[in-house]
């Protein structure tokens, strides 16, 4: 670490005798070089903690992070927060428990507040289906060392005492698996204290630039044009979410993904009241609530391809029909805020992280509606995709080739989440 | 919210209907002729283009038939509802990034 200024206790005081107005910036904005070792295009978490892992791991920072609009605007900033890992299969499990322990050490790491909160995250169960998928994932965690417990109703609702546990409801609770280590995270924070970390170590975050195409020469990545002119490059990683398709047609590349708009809201701040994570797939709504006190509540896609960040009425008020059923103490609240983010959803519900068939282009995409979660752990892996141009063993499995060779990592309703 | 003019029953909410993804990915006429990358072309990889989009709606809730749609991916306009095994009507030469005027709607 050269030029960060380190955070601390000592610090906080030095800056309250110029009364905090003297605090450094995070990052600096440079103008772009002309070339550079590596370029990062996406300068959300997972694009920053890619640069951020490359300069740490891999000794490689001589690097920049290009993004068209604001860093951290994308869907970095548009998640509901939450970290878990609980997911069915081996290749997912070992990947998000890969992130979840970064996530553990992440504040400190980083010497940035994450707000990490490791609260609890509970996946109810509805029906009798729900219950078996649920303890067959309970013991599969448990297999590959992941925390993970089912609870009877009266344990529910003894971890979550507002939630409605009566039996006269269409859909009544049947139990819920929870993953004590999972939580939330501040979102924004995440992205900032990547950036910060990565600044520091000579990366340079390149806001306002717009890469409008990719050139090749032989099979070979060698040049980006964009909006602040053409740069050169040696490797080039994509990590641009929604706009993974958009971005992979200009090098020639065809994917496995569509575009689609999540919506997520918040309500208007309220005394704490729900102190853990709360999320169904029968009813389809997960809620939590921020530390400023807003309930944050999302639930599904909306059907069609979209790159307009808003989705339709019709998919907020069926989360909360089942957010109040879930929680009738909620009737009278109200909503402040929906927006959306464009989620980029790949057939088999899992990311993809590869080379491609294009001589030092990667990519990062795929995520769908649960990347925040990977962020850390998705940024370690790249980093080392780059840096080694051979995937780490954690992401062997996520490579675009598995759409050839039948390979699928499944997580369609086996990661607790219906998608 | 989407207003669909579905091509038997007219404009309906889009609560009423389903969207079945890209339009015109024509089934392979020699299965036996395909290998595995031209398998993984049919069966997973989608245009999922940013601008004007052919794709299908199913009317889950009305006549329960399928039919096709171009819809800018950018505003979510509908430029052009036709049937199955119709003619494509062409992509409109307007940015889809611009709604139409509104006298033209």
């Amino acid at each position: 670490m050269n030029s960060m200024a380190r955070y601390s206790i000592f610090s906080l005081a030095r800056n309250a005798f110029s009364h905090h107005e003297n605090w450094p910036k995070l990052w600096r904005s440079p103008d772009p070089k002309s070339g550079y070792d590596v370029v990062i295009v996406g300068a959300g978490g997972h694009g920053l903690a890619t640069a951020y892992y490359l300069a740490t791991q891999h000794d490689i920072t001589n690097v920049a992070v290009l993004e068209k609009g604001w860093l951290g605007g994308g869907n970095t900033g548009r998640n509901t927060t939450i970290i878990r890992s609980n997911y069915l299969w081996d290749e997912s499990a070992h990947l998000y428990e890969h992130a979840l322990k970064l996530w553990e050490t992440l504040s400190q790491d980083l010497n940035f507040n994450c707000m990490v909160s490791h609260r609890g995250v509970m996946n109810l169960a509805h029906n009798l289906h729900d219950k078996r998928e649920a303890l067959r994932r309970v013991n599969a965690n448990r297999l590959n060392g992941i925390d993970a417990e089912w609870l009877e109703p009266h344990e529910v609702k003894a971890f979550c005492p507002i939630i409605n546990d009566a039996n006269n409801v269409r859909y009544p609770i049947m139990g819920a698996t929870l993953q004590r280590r999972g939580g939330v995270a501040r979102h924004d924070a995440v992205a900032w204290g990547y950036a910060r970390g990565a600044d520091a170590r000579g990366v340079d975050i390149i806001q306002n630039c717009e890469v409008t195409g990719l050139v090749r020469e032989g099979g070979r990545i060698v040049a980006l044009e964009t909006t602040r002119g053409t740069i050169r490059a040696k490797k080039v990683g994509l990590a641009a979410a929604g706009h993974s398709s958009v971005l992979a047609a200009k090098a020639g590349i065809r994917l496995p993904v569509e575009s689609h708009p999540l919506q997520a809201l918040v309500s208007e701040p309220l005394k704490p009241i729900i102190n853990c994570v709360v999320m169904s797939n029968a009813v389809h709504v997960y809620v939590s609530q921020s530390d400023k006190g807003e309930l944050v509540m999302g639930a599904g896609i909306d059907g069609f391809n979209s790159y307009a960040q808003r989705g339709s009425f019709p998919i907020i008020e069926h989360q909360l029909g089942a957010c109040l059923e879930l929680f009738p103490i909620f009737s009278r609240v109200r909503m402040m805020r929906t927006w959306g983010g464009i989620v980029d959803v790949c057939p088999d519900a899992s990311p993809i992280i590869s080379k491609t068939p294009v001589e030092g282009l990667y990519i990062n995409c795929g995520w769908g509606t649960g990347g925040f979660k990977a962020t850390p752990g998705s940024g370690w892996v790249f980093a080392h995709t780059i840096a080694r141009d051979e995937p780490h063993p954690l992401n062997a499995a996520f490579n675009i080739d598995r759409f050839c060779s039948g390979a699928l990592v499944d997580e369609h309703g086996a990661a607790a989440v219906a998608h | 919210m989407l207003s669909i003019n579905c091509p038997w029953c007219g404009p309906r909410d889009e609560i009423e209907f389903r969207c079945g993804g890209e339009a015109h990915i024509a089934r392979p006429k020699d299965p036996m002729a395909l290998d595995d990358a031209d398998w993984a072309e049919y069966v997973f990889m989608r245009t999922n283009p940013k601008g004007w989009h052919r794709e299908r709606w199913y009317h889950t809730n009305g006549c329960r038939r399928w039919f096709n749609v171009i819809r800018s991916t950018v505003t979510h306009e509908i430029a052009a509802v036709y049937k199955i095994g119709a003619a494509q009507p062409p992509l409109p030469d307007r940015d889809p990034a611009t709604p139409a005027p509104v006298a033209s709607r």
